[in-house]
């Protein structure tokens, strides 16, 4: 689904404080799997997700995704190098096939829960009722109907990333891409994420979690794990 | 109801609003007004040079008529007329009186 | 509906949702907007009306009024030169006026004065103004009192009172037969005011100011255009009303920009890179902002306008009655005629609306370029 081949992604290139986040990593990630990177903070999983997840161009190497549909770009039968395409296909990749789980939620403060689900799907220009139903849809699914109308402010962590999950189910994505997902939660919510994370499997999505959270890397429910260091894969993957 | 609906639609309101001041306002200014005739009636009959916006001062009654020292002939000590004073500006021409020289005014023919 | 436009209805909604969490600090804002665009726009219409109002009221004023000025001041004409006037050529009619002010210490008001030739006004009594018989409390038939300047009163009995429509130009006078206004003021029976002269063509005009001149040096002869420019040029742009309130507003705006320019608040770009992270791209962000600016200043501008109209032309500008009153008693009541000018109108939208609305896109603009995977990382 998803090949890393030899990426590298240095910020502040050519200046004093350039950094290198991630070194050289080639990496393969399996179509319905879930797919976990592991590494202490500051080891490049989110810059790595970052570059899977269409958010950034890596420096060097490239990234192939198989099976992707966009709008305006010919129906990629085989692998689709994303690292090379404009802009604008890289955002509407983006849209179509990830929904992101980030660390901080990133909800926008002050507006509905059902609103914050809906912004993903907004620039889109689908037809607004049925973009209402399917939010109404995943709300109910995780619970939180009745905190549709309410700003996000009042909800407590766990719902929060409830919410945060409904809206990157939004756009109905192939891949879900979730960053530390578990920091901010109980051990209670984590075990309950990650039974989540197993029915999303279920449903055929491809799941990819950047954590150091022993219960997401040790879960029964995880295919292949990454470790990364300083940016670079070490050990051996295991499957 | 959307909230884009309920904004749009008092945005059509205003803009309605808005519209019939338009088409009112040009309605109103092609029929010959009642309030403007029974003006001009007394300007023809009584030769008024004037319209009665400020009554305090003679350069504010009448300040088509002003002349260049008008406003220190109300009396030497006399303040200047706040604020109808700063807000009528001295006739354009008091700047170029053909009064003073004999030909005549190349400015208005 | 195209997906164009339902996405330009989305990001309405959002761009609402997102006014609407500042409800305190947006509403306010809103309404110092509003009220900005509705000074601005009720002195626009104000002073157009005003001027028209001139143009088409003074349309039959004297086509030349000669005065006399003695050591700068003016003085009586000779009703001799209205004879010499008369024989000039192209002269159609030259009609001594004799008019003059009058103070009431008693109602504190200036009251013009003014003889009538009206034969059916006979000696004894006079015909007054609409405001001046509201500041004197009289009404038909009552006795008025004027000192004259020998100081014994001349009593006058009230023959009638001006319609109220014609308050624009004879609120405050008093016409009285012309034996009773030289007894009133001691004039010399063989001097007026001034000569009123009209002519057959117009275009002479000026040739004979300058032949008047010629002849009388101390004439001072005003004409008909020169009339009509004046009231142009107090309700011009340069005219002290229209700069004193017009740089109020212009100072508000510039406060608003810079408000709105100087930057948006951390949680704004904040904002904006979590849209950007969850798939918005540049341009959607921009129209957010474009809808954001839009709806307020679009709002602000149309309400502004849409209640300048009532203030100015259903309740005639109370606001601004305070300002042209100033301290005089003797204040017109008139309703104006709606004059609404498209071209100031479009220039008021360009300084109320653009302006705002850049101000609102360009600091999105600056946030709205970063890499959508800022968020993630911050």
């Amino acid at each position: 689904m998803i090949e890393v081949a030899n990426v590298t992604k240095t910020y502040h290139a050519g200046r004093p404080n350039a950094y290198t986040a991630v070194d050289g990593v080639s990496l393969a990630i399996e179509r319905g799997r879930l797919t976990v990177l592991k590494g202490p903070s500051g080891s490049g999983k989110t810059t790595l997700l970052s570059l899977v997840g269409c958010m950034a161009r890596p420096s060097s190497g490239r990234i192939h995704l198989r099976g992707v549909k966009a709008a305006g770009l010919p129906a990629a039968g085989g692998a689709l190098e994303i690292t090379s395409l404009p802009e604008r296909f890289l955002t509407e990749i983006r849209r179509a096939t990830f929904g992101f789980i980030f660390q901080h939620f990133n909800l926008i403060k002050g507006v509905s829960t059902l609103e914050n689900v809906m912004l993903p799907a907004y620039p889109l220009g689908g037809d607004p009722a049925a973009l209402r139903r399917r939010a109404g849809e995943l709300l109910e699914r995780f619970g939180l109907s009745r905190h549709a109308r309410e700003p996000i402010d009042r909800l407590s962590g766990g719902e929060l990333q409830r919410v945060a999950i409904a809206r990157a189910l939004v756009n109905d994505p192939a891949v879900l891409i979730a960053d530390e997902p578990t920091a901010h939660l109980d051990s209670h919510l984590s075990e309950a994420f990650m039974a989540l994370m197993g029915t999303f499997k279920e449903g055929g999505r491809t799941l990819l979690i950047a954590s150091h959270d022993p219960l997401v890397y040790d879960s029964p429910l995880v295919d292949a794990t990454h470790e990364l260091r300083d940016g670079r894969l070490c050990g051996k993957a295991s499957a | 109801m959307r909230r884009s609906d309920l904004f749009l639609g008092l945005l059509a309101l205003q803009l309605g609003l808005f519209l019939a001041m338009l088409v009112y306002a040009r309605r109103a200014g092609r029929g010959v007004d009642p309030g403007v005739a029974e003006c001009r009636r007394w300007v023809a009959e009584l030769r008024l040079t004037d319209l009665c916006l400020f009554t305090e001062a003679r350069y504010t009654r009448n300040p088509a008529l002003a002349d260049l020292h008008t406003p220190f002939q109300d009396h030497p000590t006399a303040l200047e007329h706040f604020p109808s004073g700063t807000l009528v500006a001295p006739p354009p021409h008091l700047t170029s009186p053909h009064a003073w020289h004999p030909a005549p005014n190349p400015k208005h023919p | 509906m195209p997906g164009t436009l339902r996405r330009t209805r989305s990001i309405l909604d959002f761009a609402l949702a997102s006014l609407l969490r500042r409800k305190g600090r947006n509403a306010a804002l809103l309404g110092v907007y509003t009220l900005v665009v509705f000074v601005a726009a009720s002195l626009v219409f104000f002073t157009q009306a005003v001027k028209r109002e001139a143009h088409q009221v003074l349309a039959d004023a004297p086509g030349l009024v000669v005065q006399r000025t003695l050591a700068g001041r003016q003085d009586l004409v000779p009703l001799a030169w209205a004879d010499w006037v008369r024989g000039l050529r192209g002269v159609r009619s030259v009609r001594p006026r004799w008019w003059g002010y009058y103070y009431d210490g008693a109602f504190g008001a200036n009251f013009t004065v003014q003889a009538s030739e009206d034969a059916a006004l006979p000696a004894g009594s006079a015909r007054i103004g609409a405001g001046a018989a509201r500041i004197l409390r009289v009404k038909e038939g009552d006795l008025i009192t004027l000192r004259g300047h020998d100081n014994l009163p001349l009593l006058l009995t009230v023959q009638g009172i001006l319609s109220s429509d014609s308050e624009l130009v004879a609120s405050d006078l008093l016409l009285l037969p012309r034996e009773d206004f030289q007894t009133l003021f001691g004039l010399p029976p063989d001097q007026a005011t001034d000569l009123a002269v009209d002519v057959a063509n117009p275009r002479e005009l000026p040739t004979l100011a300058a032949k008047i001149a010629e002849r009388y040096p101390e004439a001072r002869p005003i004409l008909h255009s020169e009339i009509l420019r004046t009231y142009d040029a107090i309700f011009d742009w340069r005219g002290g009303l229209l700069v004193a309130v017009l740089m109020i507003a212009v100072l508000c705006f510039a406060i608003f920009a810079w408000d709105r320019a100087a930057g948006l608040s951390a949680e704004e770009r904040r904002e904006i890179g979590i849209l950007k992270s969850i798939g918005w791209e540049t341009s959607d962000v921009l129209l957010l902002k474009l809808l954001e600016g839009l709806a307020v200043s679009l709002t602000a501008f149309l309400s502004g306008c849409v209640l300048a109209y009532g203030h100015v032309f259903l309740f005639s500008a109370p606001l601004f009655e305070g300002a042209l009153k100033g301290w005089s008693v003797l204040y017109p009541r008139y309703r104006l005629v709606p004059v609404v000018d498209g071209y100031q109108l479009s220039l008021l939208f360009l300084l109320a609306v653009v302006p705002y609305t850049a101000a609102t896109l360009i600091p999105g603009w600056r946030a709205a370029t970063v890499d959508p995977d800022a968020a993630m990382r911050s």
